[in-house]
C-alpha cells in the first residue's frame, strides 16, 4: 500500500492545516490554562506564577459540594452502568446470535443517537410526571442511561477479541457458569472493563445540558457551577477550576487509551 | 482478532436465529429495561406531550391541540384570533440549519488535509497524532467552550494582541456573534471529521496515486478525481457526525453566540426554563428528532446500497 514514493502522496500546505487544527483544538486551553497561574486578574500583564486561584476555588464552598456532587454521581453512575454493561456484552456476545439482537444493540446505542437537549427535557418531563423530586438521584437516573453505550463500546470490543474456549476449558476443568466468568473470563476482559468505567466516568463528570435539565436546588455539579460563575462574568477561579478539570479529563483518557492498548498488546491473536 | 471476525460471521451465517435464552435474556435486562424506561418512554412522554395544550403557568393540560405544531408558522391574532403567517421560529431553524451547514463545510476544509496528513504520517506514528486529535473529544465541552469564549471575548487575549499590535484600534467584535457560534461548532466537533476521513484515506491504496501519475494527472486532478471519491464514505460519515449535534447544540449557541443568536436548541431548552411552554418546547423537540432520525435513516440506506 506504501508503495508510492513519500514525495508524490505529498500535498503542500496539508501539513500546515494540521498544525492549525492542532491549534484551534488546543489553543483556548492552553491559553486558559496559563492565565490559571497568574498571580493578577489581569490579561495583560503577567503578575507571576501563583497557585492563588486554585487556593480560592478550593476554598470556595459551593464549589467544594460542587465537586463532592459531581465525584459521587459520576462513580456511582459509572459502576451501575459499567456493570450493565459487562452482563449485556456477555448476552449479546457469547453464544449464537439471536432474535432481536439488531433491536437490542440500536437500544444500547440509542442514548448517543437522541439529541441531548431531546434526551433532557425528556427526562425533566418524565421525571416530573411520575412524581420524582429534582436532585441527586434524578441526575444519576439520567446519567446511567448515557453512560451505558460508552461503557459498552470499549467492554463488548474487548470480548469479542476473547475466543470462547477459555470458557469451555474452565468448563470442563469442573468450574460452574459464575466461577468460569469470574476466575477466567473477567480478568481478560479487564482492560475493557476499566477502559469502559474510566470513560462513562469522565462522560458523567463532564455532562452540563443533560443535569442542568434534571437538576434541582441544592444539587449543583461542577460544570453547572462553572456555567453560573460564567454566567456573571470571567473570574480567574473560572481559569483554576476549569484547568483542574480539563487535566483531570485528560489524565483519565490517557489512562483509558493506555489500559486498552496494553490489553490488546497483550491479546493473542 | 481473526478469531473475533470468525465468530462473528459462523454467528451470522450459522443455524437460523434463536430466540434468546433466558439466562441470556437475563443479562441484557438491565441496560435494556433502564434505556426503555428512562429513555424511550420519557421520548414518548414528549411525543404526546407536543399534542397536549400549555397549561396557565407552565407544565400542560390534557386536551388535544395541534398548537404546538401550528404555532411554528403562524402567530394567532389577538383580536380577531385569525391565524398570520409568521417566520420567528422557521427562521431559528433555518439559522440552525445555515450554522450547522457552516460549521460542516468549514470542518471539512480544516479536517480533510489532517486527516490525509495524519495517514500519511509512518505508520508508527499515526495512533500518536490520531490521539492528540481523539483527546479533545473527551474533554468537557462546556469548558472548552469557556476556554473559547476567554479568548475572543472583547477583554480577551486576542484583541488584547490586535489592539497591541495596531491592527485594530478598538476591539474586534467576535464573541457574541454568528461568527463565534460557527467558530464554536467547529471547534466543538473538528475531531468527529478527522476521524472518519482518517479511517478511509488509511485503507485508500496509493498505488493509484501513481497509476494516476503516470498517466500525467496532475495533483488536484489525483485528489479531486481519485482521493476525493474513494474516501467519500468516510467524508459523509464525518459530515453527518458534526451536522448532527451542530444542529441540536445548546452550549456554543447559549455561550459564544450571548443567547442573542438562537438555535433550535436553545428554543427547546427556553421552554422549559424561562418562557415555559411545554407543548411547544415538545414540539421542537419532535421536529430535532424527526431530522436527525431523517437523515440517519437516509445515510444508513445509502450504505447499505453501497455494499450489495
Amino acid at each position: 500500500m506504501a508503495d508510492a514514493p513519500a514525495q508524490l502522496k505529498r500535498y503542500p500546505g496539508f501539513g500546515w492545516i494540521t498544525w492549525l487544527c492542532l491549534t484551534l483544538l488546543y489553543g483556548p486551553m492552553l491559553v486558559i490554562a496559563v492565565y490559571s497561574f497568574n498571580a493578577i486578574r489581569s490579561i495583560t500583564v503577567w503578575g507571576g506564577f501563583s497557585l492563588d486561584w486554585y487556593v480560592k476555588a478550593f476554598t470556595n464552598p459551593a464549589i467544594q459540594s460542587a465537586t463532592f456532587n459531581s465525584i459521587f454521581i459520576a462513580f456511582s453512575a459509572a459502576t451501575v452502568s459499567t456493570v450493565m454493561a459487562i452482563a449485556a456484552a456477555l448476552a449479546m456476545i457469547r453464544g449464537p446470535r439471536f432474535r432481536g439482537a439488531e433491536t437490542a444493540f440500536a437500544l444500547i446505542n440509542l442514548p448517543l443517537m437522541v439529541p441531548e437537549i431531546v434526551s433532557a427535557v425528556a427526562s425533566l418531563v418524565f421525571f416530573l410526571a411520575i412524581g420524582l423530586n429534582l436532585g441527586l438521584s434524578t441526575i444519576l437516573l439520567a446519567h446511567v442511561v448515557f453512560c451505558i453505550p460508552f461503557a459498552y463500546m470499549p467492554i463488548a470490543a474487548r470480548l469479542e477479541g476473547i475466543e470462547g474456549f477459555y470458557e469451555e476449558a474452565a468448563r470442563d476443568l469442573y468450574a460452574n457458569r459464575w466461577e468460569a466468568f469470574r476466575y477466567v473470563l473477567l480478568p481478560m476482559m479487564l482492560p475493557g472493563v476499566l477502559s469502559g468505567y474510566i470513560l462513562a466516568f469522565i462522560i458523567s463528570l463532564d455532562d452540563f445540558i443533560i443535569t442542568n435539565m434534571v437538576a434541582g436546588p441544592g444539587s449543583t455539579t461542577l460544570p453547572l457551577a462553572i456555567y453560573g460563575m460564567v454566567r456573571t462574568g470571567f473570574t480567574p477561579e473560572i481559569n483554576a477550576i476549569s484547568t483542574l478539570m480539563l487535566c483531570v479529563s485528560m489524565l483519565f483518557v490517557s489512562g483509558s487509551y493506555l489500559v486498552n492498548r496494553s490489553g490488546t498488546k497483550g491479546q493473542t491473536s | 482478532m481473526a478469531g473475533a471476525i470468525g465468530i462473528g460471521i459462523s454467528g451470522e451465517t450459522g443455524s437460523p436465529r434463536n430466540a434468546i435464552g433466558r439466562g441470556r435474556a437475563m443479562l441484557l435486562s438491565p441496560a435494556l429495561l433502564t434505556i426503555l424506561f428512562f429513555l424511550v418512554c420519557p421520548l414518548g412522554f414528549v411525543l404526546v406531550y407536543s399534542f397536549l395544550t400549555s397549561g396557565t403557568y407552565g407544565g400542560i393540560e390534557w386536551i388535544f391541540s395541534t398548537d404546538a405544531y401550528v404555532q411554528f408558522l403562524f402567530e394567532r391574532d389577538i383580536f380577531s384570533q385569525e391565524l398570520l403567517f409568521s417566520n420567528a421560529y422557521l427562521s431559528i431553524f433555518g439559522r440552525s440549519f445555515l450554522q450547522a451547514l457552516a460549521a460542516t463545510m468549514a470542518c471539512f476544509a480544516i479536517g480533510f488535509p489532517t486527516a490525509y496528513f495524519i495517514a500519511t504520517r509512518p505508520p508508527s506514528q499515526r495512533s500518536a497524532w490520531v490521539f492528540l486529535v481523539t483527546v479533545p473529544y473527551w474533554i468537557n465541552l462546556l469548558i472548552r467552550t469557556v476556554s473559547m469564549l476567554f479568548i475572543i471575548r472583547d477583554e480577551g487575549p486576542i484583541n488584547y494582541a490586535l489592539i497591541a499590535i495596531g491592527i485594530v484600534d478598538e476591539p474586534l467584535r467576535i464573541a457574541y456573534t454568528d461568527f463565534a457560534v460557527g467558530l464554536g461548532l467547529v471547534y466543538s466537533y473538528l475531531p468527529f471529521m478527522v476521524l472518519p476521513i482518517y479511517a478511509a484515506v488509511e485503507r485508500f491504496d496509493f498505488r493509484l496515486m501513481e497509476a494516476a501519475y503516470d498517466l500525467y494527472a496532475g495533483k488536484w486532478t489525483i485528489l479531486t478525481r481519485i482521493i476525493l471519491p474513494i474516501t467519500r464514505p468516510g467524508i459523509v460519515a464525518g459530515a453527518l457526525l458534526v451536522f448532527i449535534p451542530s444542529l441540536g447544540s445548546f452550549i456554543a449557541p447559549d455561550l459564544l453566540g450571548g443567547g442573542k443568536n438562537l438555535m433550535i436548541g436553545n428554543l427547546i431548552a427556553l421552554q422549559f426554563q424561562g418562557s415555559r411552554n411545554w407543548p411547544f418546547g415538545s414540539a421542537a423537540a419532535v421536529i430535532l428528532m424527526t431530522i436527525v432520525l431523517v437523515v440517519l435513516v437516509i445515510f444508513a440506506r445509502r450504505q447499505a446500497r453501497q455494499r450489495v
